[in-house]
């Protein structure tokens, strides 16, 4: 095995990475100020993955103009999956909440099929981003260094965000103390819906990319990079974005690795492996690597 | 007594099933220290919830004037993130600081709805004046501090929103006798500069030294209401809640 | 007398049971019938289920992976023994072994409920959603598991062409048998524990509840259950394939207990049957007006309104009165 090979393969573990982190930032951000596993959540990287199409492919929109659109588009979405169905239910128990973000997904994901249909569709970005780079061994596309740099800038703005705006220091506090927060003047309703938007349109960028580097989308094809996000925001500590980041290439990492680097008959039990992960992780260390302690739910 | 600025009048309400104030009336003039006594579960903190928007009552109105010649609105419907606004503040049982975020946030926190900068930077350096330990610890996070000096972060949070109407809950928990001494000092001061103070104390000789009056609440209901120095001397008083003494 | 009255009430419900499978049988055509028999196998994952969610408040996705055990178990075992050496590699007893119906789904039950221990043992640790959240990933788990696992369950390809046992006279004694067993553990110390875990697990404990082991058990009896629905089921369709028990499925049963009302027996038997009656309409609309999905959307959305507007189901945790000695009120 060539340390080429290995590099080539770190580079790869690391764009499907930051598609994980995008998406898991927004299931760490929601379970933080509502303690909801928005089940949802992957979705919307379904819905950004079609706008996408629609409007680079359909429309012949340019590249730019799409990804704001989809980032503005996917936020809305998220603004209407929280109104629509989880502010209603506030403050039942949570897995009350659990099973109705499963009822939402299952929702979207028929509402995909019955307008889309089930078959899937190629999906193709404008040449330029086509173009193939070769760096020392290690080859990958330009829409790959695109990924992974927008990826880290929209990390950094939403840093920033939540550490330096007045806004981000309401959604602190409202996840840390819903009733507190209210005795200071902050709406929570505003700013969970917040929260949602900006979670949501993580993802809705994050599909941008799936479609992007995949080069084919159905209806159903939030399901997987969902969950798996789900599971690299518990790896890295639910409600901590730096954690849902890092968990998310730690997923993205080893996924990769975990394929390429064992036999490939290994390779057809990826998810297998990804879950169990999961299950070892709620197990032995269900703070993570960066959460803080997390209350038993009901 | 003094014009009316907070009239709570009989007020039902109910916490899930539970049914914690079974029709409750108070008063709190301008300018005054009015504690409210009694023991665990009598209501205390059900009746300071209430007023600041947190609980909803059944029945019966809260009215409120933030000076002497405002009118006089009820503020039993309106929701908790709009009374702060009306010059309530709320400094909730147990503190209620935001642990994770500094204490300078905690303390711009308090000034959420507030849109005048200059004046919230005076604010806040007044703030640290009372209070220097919480300059010094500007920049920590608030779960660092002890419980004094979180007691001191949510006075001084409290008192960011340049409240009419303080409304503490139990400030002396859990905090040694020298700490509650100078916090009684500093909320008298804060009196005199005229902001009325509404407070929960289950340190009842604390509460009765410091307040201009007070009332004792039972089982939901008020049992015992009148100037400070009566009821200290109230027999009733005594034996319950002033240790026999 | 209490007792009696409970007996009477069974054996009148188990006689018009035995009358209604007789006039069905000769009645219907055989596309009713087979959807009478899904009722019947809904109505055992919805009750049985309702053991492990509704009882005990342990909110586990992983029924289908149970199902898919049972099923895939049961159908090697009575697979005709010509056909298994063409399809699989199997160890040599096993080759050469083919059982009646019967012993065969007995058998898929308890390696079900085998694999709920192994698995509960761990994962019963956690609770609420991330409890749901394992469950999930077992289910997952087993799906890949059976997908890779060639050379016993022929993969992605499925099982096919079993033999066509499943038929109302297997299906509605399970059905009785899973409402017998379940009102017998809700009525009894056992179930009260159960109950008491949901309602307030450190309660229950300073009462001098087990926990675990409570928790334990109530996962493993739903297991058994999903174990035998799995093999009719396969029996049922005639094949099986690791798609069978999916997501979707869990989402359908959860729906059922949650909308009948969770630790509710009649609510999630009558839920069962409205909605795989519904699933059953909506089929050929589907089908006919090319509107793919629309079920799902419709059943989603039920769910949804009754979350907001009726969390605790038609009927709550209670059982309607007629059905009630005083000993079980």
């Amino acid at each position: 095995m060539s340390g080429e090979y290995i590099a080539q393969q770190i580079v790869n573990g690391l764009i499907l990475g930051s598609m994980y982190a995008l998406v898991a930032i927004g299931f760490s951000m929601i379970y933080g100020i509502i303690r909801l596993i928005n089940f949802a959540h992957g979705d919307v990287v379904m819905i950004g993955a079609f706008l996408t199409l629609g409007l680079l492919q359909v429309a012949g929109a340019p590249f730019l103009i799409v990804a704001l659109v989809v980032l503005i588009a996917s936020a809305i979405v998220g603004i209407l999956i929280e109104k629509g169905a989880f502010r209603p239910m506030r403050g039942a128990p949570q897995v009350t909440g659990f099973i109705a973000s499963l009822a939402v997904s299952i929702m979207l994901q028929n509402l995909g099929i019955l307008v889309l249909t089930a078959q899937p569709r190629n999906f193709t970005f404008p040449d330029y981003l086509q173009k193939v780079i070769n760096m020392g061994g290690v080859s990958f596309r330009a829409v790959d260094l695109v990924i992974m740099l927008s990826a880290l800038t929209l990390m950094c703005a939403l840093i920033l965000l939540v550490n330096k705006t007045k806004l981000g220091m309401a959604m602190r506090a409202t996840a840390e103390n819903i009733d507190v927060a209210r005795l200071m003047g902050i709406n929570i309703n505003r700013t969970i819906m917040a929260t949602f938007a900006m979670g949501s349109a993580l993802a809705g960028i994050a599909g941008l990319m799936w479609g992007g580097k995949f080069g084919q989308i159905d209806p159903l094809l939030g399901f997987v990079p969902g969950l798996k996000s789900f599971v690299a925001a518990v790896i890295g500590g639910v409600g901590s974005i730096p954690g849902a980041i890092l968990g998310g290439y730690v997923l993205g990492l080893s996924e990769v690795l975990f394929v390429g680097l064992l036999p490939p008959i290994y390779s057809a039990f990826r998810d297998a492996f990804v879950f169990s992960t999961l299950i070892l992780i709620l197990l032995i260390m269900p703070n993570g690597i960066l959460g803080k302690p997390m209350e038993e739910g009901t | 007594m003094e014009s009316n600025m907070l009239k709570v009048d009989d007020i039902h309400v109910y916490r899930g099933e539970t049914y914690v104030l079974q029709g409750v009336s108070l008063n709190v003039g301008q300018g005054e220290i009015v504690a409210l006594i009694g023991a665990n579960g009598a209501g205390k903190s059900s009746m300071l919830r209430t007023i600041s928007g947190l609980l909803r009552p059944k029945s019966g109105g809260i009215l409120y004037r933030h000076h002497q010649h405002a009118e006089e609105i009820d503020i039993s419907r309106i929701p908790a993130e709009q009374i702060v606004a009306l010059g309530i503040s709320h400094c909730p049982e147990g503190r209620g600081i935001f642990s994770q975020l500094s204490v300078k946030e905690n303390l711009l926190i308090g000034a959420y709805l507030r849109k005048d900068k200059n004046e919230i930077r005076q604010n806040y350096q007044r703030i640290c004046k009372i209070f220097p330990i919480l300059d010094e610890r500007a920049n920590q996070t608030a779960g660092s501090l002890s419980g004094g000096e979180q007691e001191m972060l949510a006075v001084g949070r409290a008192l960011m929103s340049r409240p009419k109407l303080l409304i503490l809950d139990e400030p002396s928990l859990g905090l040694g006798p020298i700490i509650v001494e100078n916090l009684f000092k500093v909320l008298q001061n804060i009196n005199a500069q005229g902001v009325t103070i509404l407070l929960v104390e289950q340190n009842a000789v604390m509460a009765l030294d410091y307040a201009n009056r007070a009332y004792v609440l039972e089982n939901g209901r008020v049992t015992l209401s009148g100037p400070s120095n009566e009821l200290a001397r109230d027999q009733k008083v005594r034996d319950a809640y002033l240790g026999g003494v | 007398m209490n007792q009696s009255r409970n007996r009477l009430v069974f054996l009148a419900l188990i006689l018009l049971g035995i009358g209604f499978v007789a006039l069905v049988r000769s009645t219907v055509n055989e596309y009713i019938l087979s959807i009478i028999n899904f009722v019947g196998i809904y109505i055992i994952l919805a009750v049985s289920l309702n053991i492990t969610n509704g009882f005990t408040g342990l909110f586990s996705l992983g029924h289908p992976g149970f199902m898919a055990i049972g099923g895939y178990v049961t159908a090697i075992l009575t697979f005709p023994v010509s056909r298994k050496s063409m399809f699989l590699e199997l160890p040599q007893w096993l080759a050469n072994l083919e059982m009646p119906f019967f012993p065969a789904s007995i058998i898929g039950g308890v390696c079900a409920a085998m694999m709920a221990l192994v698995v509960g043992l761990p994962v019963l640790r956690l609770r609420g959603h991330y409890l749901a959240v394992a469950t999930l990933g077992f289910l997952i788990i087993v799906q890949v598991l059976i997908t890779n696992w060639d050379s016993v369950t022929r993969g992605p390809l499925g099982l096919n062409g079993l033999p066509a046992i499943t038929n109302l006279w297997y299906v509605y004694p399970w059905v009785v048998v899973t409402v017998y067993v379940a009102w017998k553990i809700k009525f009894s110390s056992y179930g009260r524990s159960m109950l008491s875990i949901r309602e307030d697990d450190m309660a229950a404990q300073c009462l001098g509840v087990n926990l675990f082991r409570t928790r334990v058990a109530a996962l493993v009896i739903g297991a058994f259950f999903a174990g035998i629905a799995g093999g009719l089921w396969a029996h049922l369709v005639t094949a099986i394939t690791p798609t069978s028990f999916s997501l979707i499925l869990a989402f359908y049963i959860v729906v059922m207990v949650v909308v009948g009302g969770a630790g509710s027996i009649s609510g999630a038997f009558i839920a069962a049957i409205i909605f795989s009656v519904l699933t059953e309409i909506f089929r050929p609309l589907e089908e006919n007006l090319d509107v793919y999905g629309i079920g799902e959307i419709f059943t989603a959305a039920i769910l949804i309104l009754i979350l907001i507007y009726r969390p605790q189901g038609l009927f709550g945790s209670r059982e309607p009165g007629f059905l009630l000695t005083r000993d079980t009120q």
